[in-house]
């Protein structure tokens, strides 16, 4: 081992690492009928305090990227390839054991739909306590109050009383609380939230964002949220990762991406949703077709049988050539895959602009 | 809570009621005579005549059934100036056969039931859950498909094939065991124990069949809950996933099926078991009563198991309200 003793150039320095590393994942299943690319060569990175929006419709894959976070696919017959590299440890590869002590504790997640995630049998409380005892070495009581900070925490009145009750007595947006108490009773570094607000309605889901927003400040913690609706991300995330069929297909910060869609399945994503600013009249467009099998994805762009622009494209290069994800001239860091010209998003955004 | 019990326990009294109504009625609608059973070969037509009189056979069924449903709440006197039996409520008659009130001999029996059947319950119902956890863990591997194949086999085989091979083995090749034969706990503890160690072995291995494969279809139902990739997500270790988060969802509606299995047991449904076994058990008592036309016995054997079979579906119930914290009992 040699010291060093003259200084480094400047510009041999690494980059700090960043608290998350995604590098090239992919989560396949084996089945019958062919194997499943669920996930397929996924990467990107995010920073301890900043929120990454991961969209995309039913079936693109986000869901089993943040389960691929957590680690759940271990055991199962999932096949995990790629990195993850989370405060300088790599998950893919690390043992369960390891992976378990993790789960919890590091990496949290928020699971859709708290009815069926929280046990029915266990009280809230109990729960909450569990959680915690996994980690830390205290008594039940201590759990128990740890349980009741939490819930206070998370804005559950009469926290004394409520820490008794079975998650059936909850209403949907208190059991959400509840579920986002128990992913937070141990300051995890990362907070998973899989669509956090789907099961819950307008006035709630508000809420809810609000609270992941306050207390991710509050514990500085890295937040990945998916969703399918833009609305949630563009409230909350710093950078929106678009996926289709388990790929990435727009990437970059949620300001350049919501401003300067570079990629026609996010503009139907973005005409499927409400403006308030819009017409009341106007007819929200949804995108045609459904989501694409995801063992035999469409030669190509994945995207070309739902894509209505696919003539401005040469030579039926959609349907040939799968396009690279490219950078987007004038941006920082925003990358997306799509084989129109800028030429030719401009015209088209024109016209959709005119014509609407 | 209360008033629920109180409904739940009056709804069974009108199911006893009905099936004892059915019971009796059916019995008169058989072809053969208790008093000519009774008279035996040597009988004259006024020695009939006077046997039916004092078994009442010769007042109307109406009459006949109001005298039975009194008895239960008054109590009855039998027999004539000669010979009189009282039989003290709740009265389920007199045996034709051995002029002892029924409730005597039912409750006599009964220990034989009761032994017999809460052990072989106890053992099932643990062999089952653990075998069908373990199958529903194992899913696909070789562990699986022993305790699926051991409860095929379970299923397969009939009570008097496995009991006697049992008895076989055991009693006859290697003489480890008493010849069958039961022995009041009271009397002979480890006579008792080692008296029904075979009728336990042979109703564990029949009902064993069902518990492992609802065990282990209710966990795998249970292990593609939601609540079960929480459990995980927290850091629970995998044991404890399965056995507290997975179990305690699985087990309730085996709880259901238990509750009613026990309740036949105790009440005499292990006839062919008892009959095996040489055990006189309230099974055996209701076969022979109605080889041998013995109308009170019938019906108070019947009304017997039915009471138990009942107020097991009412304990049940009641568990379940307290298992599953979603059940209002009310």
């Amino acid at each position: 081992m040699s010291v060093q003793t003259s200084p480094q150039p400047a510009d041999v320095t690494p980059a700090p690492a960043p608290f998350l590393d995604v590098r090239d994942l992919r989560v396949h299943f084996p089945t019958e009928d062919g194997l499943v690319k669920s996930v397929d060569g996924v990467s990107f990175t995010l920073e301890k305090g900043r929120t990454l929006g991961i969209v995309g419709e039913s079936g693109s894959g986000k869901s089993v990227t943040s389960l691929a976070l957590l680690g759940l696919h271990k055991g199962t017959r999932a096949q995990v390839s790629g990195e993850i590299w989370l405060e300088g440890k790599e998950l893919v590869a690390l043992p369960e054991t390891e992976m378990r002590a993790l789960r919890g504790r590091t990496v949290s997640m928020i699971f859709q739909d708290p009815l069926s995630a929280l046990h029915p049998f266990f009280t809230v409380g109990a729960q909450i306590a569990e959680a915690y005892r996994v980690h830390h070495k205290v008594s039940k009581k201590e759990a128990r109050d740890r349980a009741v900070e939490m819930l206070k925490r998370v804005g559950i009145p009469q926290p004394e009383r409520r820490v008794r009750d079975y998650p059936h007595q909850f209403s949907g947006g208190m059991r959400q609380r509840a579920m986002i108490a128990m992913s937070l009773v141990c300051d995890p570094a990362l907070l998973i939230a899989d669509e956090p607000t789907t099961a819950l309605d307008v006035t709630v889901q508000a809420q809810i964002l609000d609270l992941i927003r306050d207390l991710q400040e509050e514990f500085g913690s890295a937040v990945v949220i998916i969703t399918h609706d833009l609305g949630v991300v563009s409230d909350i995330a710093d950078d929106i990762l678009v996926m289709y069929g388990g790929r990435r297909i727009e990437y970059g910060t949620t300001r350049d991406v919501l401003k300067q869609p570079q990629h026609p399945y996010t503009w139907g994503l973005l005409q499927s949703m409400p403006h308030l600013t819009g017409d009341v009249g106007e007819r929200l467009d949804p995108i045609p077709g459904t989501p694409p099998s995801l063992i035999n994805l469409p030669a190509g762009c994945a995207f070309h049988p739902r894509c209505a622009y696919k003539g401005w494209v040469h030579e039926g290069r959609c349907t040939v050539d799968r396009p690279e994800l490219r950078p987007v001239s004038g941006t920082g860091r925003h990358i997306a895959a799509c084989h129109l010209t800028d030429e030719a998003k401009h015209e088209i955004r024109d016209g959709v602009r005119k014509g609407a | 809570m209360f008033r629920y019990l109180i409904r739940r326990l009056l709804a069974a009294a009108v199911i006893m009621l009905v099936i004892t109504t059915i019971t009796f009625f059916i019995f008169f609608a058989l072809p053969s005579d208790p008093a000519l059973l009774a008279c035996g070969k040597t009988c004259s037509p006024s020695r009939l005549a006077e046997i039916r009189h004092s078994l009442g056979l010769d007042r109307s069924y109406l009459t006949q059934y109001w005298e039975f449903f009194k008895g239960l709440f008054a109590g009855r006197d039998f027999g004539d100036q000669s010979v009189r039996i009282h039989c003290g409520a709740p009265c389920l008659g007199v045996s034709f056969q051995t002029d002892t009130p029924v409730l005597t001999t039912l409750l006599s029996d009964f220990p034989a039931d009761l032994s017999l059947g809460l052990g072989a319950a106890v053992a099932f119902l643990i062999l089952g859950v653990g075998l069908g956890t373990v199958a529903a863990v194992r899913r696909g591997r070789a562990a699986d498909k022993a305790a699926v194949g051991l409860a095929l086999f379970g299923v397969s085989v009939q009570i008097y094939f496995i009991g006697l091979l049992l008895l076989y083995l055991f009693v006859d090749k290697f003489q480890i065991l008493p010849t069958s034969g039961y022995t009041p706990i009271t009397e002979d503890p480890a006579g008792w124990f080692k008296g029904l160690i075979l009728p336990w072995a042979t109703l564990v291995i029949v009902y064993l069949a069902m518990y492992t494969r609802l065990t282990r279809s209710s966990m795998l139902e249970v292990f593609a809950e939601d609540y079960m990739r929480t459990a995980r997500a927290k850091g629970l270790p995998a044991a404890k996933v399965v056995l507290k988060h997975g179990l305690r969802a699985a087990i309730t509606p085996i709880i259901t099926i238990f509750g009613m299995d026990v309740g036949s047991l105790i009440g005499g449904s292990a006839v062919i078991t008892e009959s095996v076994f040489g055990i006189n058990g309230i099974g055996k008592l209701a076969v022979d009563s109605v080889q041998n036309s013995d109308l009170p016995v019938i019906l108070g054997t019947t009304l017997f198991a039915a009471t138990f079979v009942v107020l097991a579906n009412v304990v049940v119930d009641l568990v379940y309200g307290l298992v599953d914290p979603r059940v209002r009992l009310a």
